[in-house]
């Protein structure tokens, strides 16, 4: 054990989100008496009461949706060294970023009602790296408590944590899936693309987001007899790094695969466009 | 001897989600007394609208991490009650083992990580790694088995990937089922050592007690849980479709979360009300935990709900145990890889009601004639039980207000929001509203 002085001081801080996140570091059981062996944990308002505002790493969950949010953030950031996104509302908007592409009168209507008008929040939810630098990124909803040890092994040896860059494909074929465009035979191929075209595709069938999506996740909800529904965000330039044979095979589109079926690409979306 | 107090705690910790408890008196006259909810909205009944009923248990599965199985079967039973979906015996009965593992995995969280640093005087549970390590790996083992119970039926701890509208995309196998039930019947000695932990300790919980009104689902079928009626300690039965007239939200100044109301100025929903409500439908061996602890219906100690999931641990491993012998004893149905039911989509509404960690939840969806929604509302727990903790507040203040020093007033006051475990961020329904100053 190293001594007191020389433990790197790390802080948790949670805002848009379900603290899912920290839920799956404090579901590490026995690991997590490991992992205070290696650092001091000085800021983890979900489990413990004392807090500092002088620690090394910030790991943030949740997305930033107002000023309030924003200001903390950026105090965070000023008092960090390194500050990691914990999950996909940090790191890629996630979830919270569906409602970017609804008129936002209308979100708040839908939900508020009458008392709207007493709302303050931003019109869109945004990962944190649209307000602050970001030094490191652990994607997934949830996160993998694997990739979460290995970005802070990363980070306390200096290296860049090795994050997977292509899709999630590729680890659906080493897990031999059968592929879930595939899975039923009688939704052929002009079926899905039919499907894609009138905007419904989860009316036809099993969909599949793992095609587009960053690996790193053993494709685990594939596994599970679901389908990959792109929690952990786009891969790096999808033209070039998506899975082009599963695409081809069913006549589908880098831009209709990540329009059509839209549950974590909302604030990576407009990146996108805003790039092209 | 605190005549002038000032507690102003921001962000109060070991709860899930933003709140904040103000007190402040001078000369012993209460000027403030407030529990203020301060979480940033998330808009969840509109983020459902116009996506698929294939999609929206994933969705609002992200509404809490805690309580992620909870929230997905609240939705998929509003979706299949909307569409006229029925799941089989063996659908339920796997349902309601992975409701169970929730159950018994946030109320041990709570218990065991949250709430017990209070009573042996630290601020977190990491210092017992060394002051009691025996004690705290007893804690993990169960926490642990609990996990491991969601992922083998659900598919992963958080955000299960396997419940999905009509059943289950894949399900364990019977010799997995025969593990689980063999763990299950090994964890009654560490359920018997959290109790001897929590009875050494439970002097420690401020004594206080309000009179109010219990919130849970019953049944005949036994301890309500996964499905039942809405029951109420004051005034019976209603209907879940009813669920609107009983937990009527309304807003207040000073929370950005609503607060809700049936008979009285506020109740309660959690552990507690369903034991008030269903205390003799528990297993035997979890009524003799409650005795142990002098807890019977109907108990107005708010502090007890600690010992209610305690209560409840036992209950969700006995039941968990007896669902499982059933299982095998009628013999698992297979079902092929990759499984998904043949659904014929129809226009309707649906509610679904499902009693998670802390109280019980509501999903209300409406889809069209493509099976995609077009209205979604969510009534959460803890949004039913913030009046209940500001009513709490209220009394007892008074009472310690010129008894107490300021830190254990504080203190008292955080280990009482504590108690509800609140999960704040869940809350759907929030207001951001300026607070005035004090």
């Amino acid at each position: 054990m190293k001594p007191e002085s020389v433990k790197p001081k790390v802080a948790f801080f949670d805002f848009a989100g379900c603290e899912g996140d920290q839920l799956q570091v404090a579901n590490m059981e026995e690991k997590i008496l490991d992992l205070i062996e290696v650092v001091d944990v000085v800021n983890f308002r979900e489990i413990m009461t004392e807090r500092s505002e002088d620690y090394d790493i910030a790991f943030v969950e949740g997305s930033i949706a107002t000023d309030h949010d924003a200001e903390r953030l950026q105090g965070i950031r000023e008092n960090a060294s390194w500050v990691v996104a914990l999950g996909s509302c940090a790191a890629i908007g996630g979830i919270n970023s569906i409602r970017n592409s609804q008129p936002y009168d209308l979100v708040q209507d839908r939900v508020y009602g009458d008392d709207a008008d007493k709302i303050e929040a931003w019109d869109v939810a945004k990962p944190i790296d649209a307000i602050v630098d970001v030094d490191g990124y652990v994607y997934g909803c949830p996160i993998n408590q694997d990739e979460f040890v290995h970005v802070v092994e990363s980070l306390l040896q200096g290296k860049d944590p090795n994050i997977p860059t292509y899709p999630v494909c590729v680890e659906c074929k080493m897990n031999e899936n059968v592929c879930v465009f595939a899975r039923n035979p009688e939704k052929n191929a002009a079926n899905i693309k039919a499907a894609v075209d009138n905007g419904s595709p989860a009316e036809s069938g099993p969909f599949c987001l793992g095609p587009v999506t960053r690996a790193g996740c053993d494709s685990q909800c594939v596994n599970e007899g679901t389908t990959c529904w792109g929690c952990r965000g786009l891969v790096p330039n999808p033209n070039e790094n998506a899975h082009q044979e599963v695409l081809e095979k069913y006549g589908l589109s880098v831009d209709e695969v990540i329009n059509k079926f839209n549950l974590y690409f909302g604030w990576q979306q407009e990146e996108l466009k805003n790039e092209q | 001897m605190s005549n002038n107090v000032n507690i102003d705690v921001e962000y109060l910790t070991r709860v899930e989600g933003h709140g904040n408890i103000k007190v402040n008196a001078a000369n012993g006259k209460i000027e403030q007394c407030e529990w203020q909810v301060i979480e940033t909205p998330r808009f969840f009944e509109s983020m459902v609208v116009d996506h698929s009923f294939k999609e929206l248990h994933h969705i609002t599965s992200r509404i809490c991490g805690i309580c992620s199985i909870g929230h997905t079967l609240a939705s998929l039973r509003a979706t299949e009650d909307a569409l006229d979906i029925d799941i089989s015996r063996q659908d339920e009965l796997l349902r309601k083992l992975v409701l169970h593992a929730e159950n018994m995995q946030s109320h041990v969280l709570h218990v065991g990580y949250l709430a017990l640093p209070d009573l042996m005087g630290t601020g977190s549970v990491l210092p017992l790694a060394s002051s009691h390590p025996e004690e705290l790996k007893t804690v993990i083992r169960l926490h642990r088995l609990s996990n491991e119970m969601s992922e083998l039926i659900g598919g992963r701890t958080t955000h299960p990937q396997r419940l999905i509208p009509g059943g289950f995309s894949k399900i364990p196998t019977e010799e997995e089922l025969v593990d689980l039930r063999e763990k299950l019947k090994n964890s009654t000695n560490d359920l018997t050592a959290c109790a001897d932990l929590l009875a050494e300790t439970a002097d420690g919980f401020p004594n206080f007690e309000r009179e109010t009104e219990f919130i849970s689902l019953t049944s005949d079928d036994g301890y309500a849980l996964y499905d039942g009626i809405i029951a109420s300690t004051d005034t019976g039965t209603y209907p879940v479709e009813d669920y609107l007239g009983v937990t009527n939200e309304y807003v207040v100044e000073q929370s950005t979360a609503k607060f809700a109301r049936n008979n009285r100025q506020s109740y309660m929903v959690g552990a507690l009300a369903r034991l008030n409500n269903n205390y003799d439908q528990l297993a035997p061996m979890a009524k003799g935990v409650a005795e142990r602890f002098g807890l019977k219906p109907v108990n107005h100690n708010p502090f007890m709900n600690n010992v209610a999931q305690l209560v409840e641990v036992v209950h969700n491993v006995r039941d968990s145990i007896k669902i499982i012998d059933t299982l095998l004893d009628e013999g698992l149905e297979p079902q092929d890889d990759y499984y998904e039911p043949e659904i014929d989509v129809k226009p309707g509404r649906g509610v679904g009601a499902v009693e998670v960690p802390r109280g019980i939840l509501f999903h209300d969806y409406t889809y069209d004639e493509n099976g995609i929604c077009t209205a979604g509302n969510c009534v959460i727990p803890t949004n039913q039980n913030h009046a209940n903790i500001q009513k709490d507040m209220e009394k007892m203040v008074p009472n310690v207000i010129n008894m107490k020093p300021e830190d254990e007033i504080k203190l008292d006051l955080e280990m009482l929001v504590r108690a509800y475990d609140p999960c704040i961020s869940c809350s759907a329904h929030h207001l951001d509203v300026e607070f005035v100053d004090d």
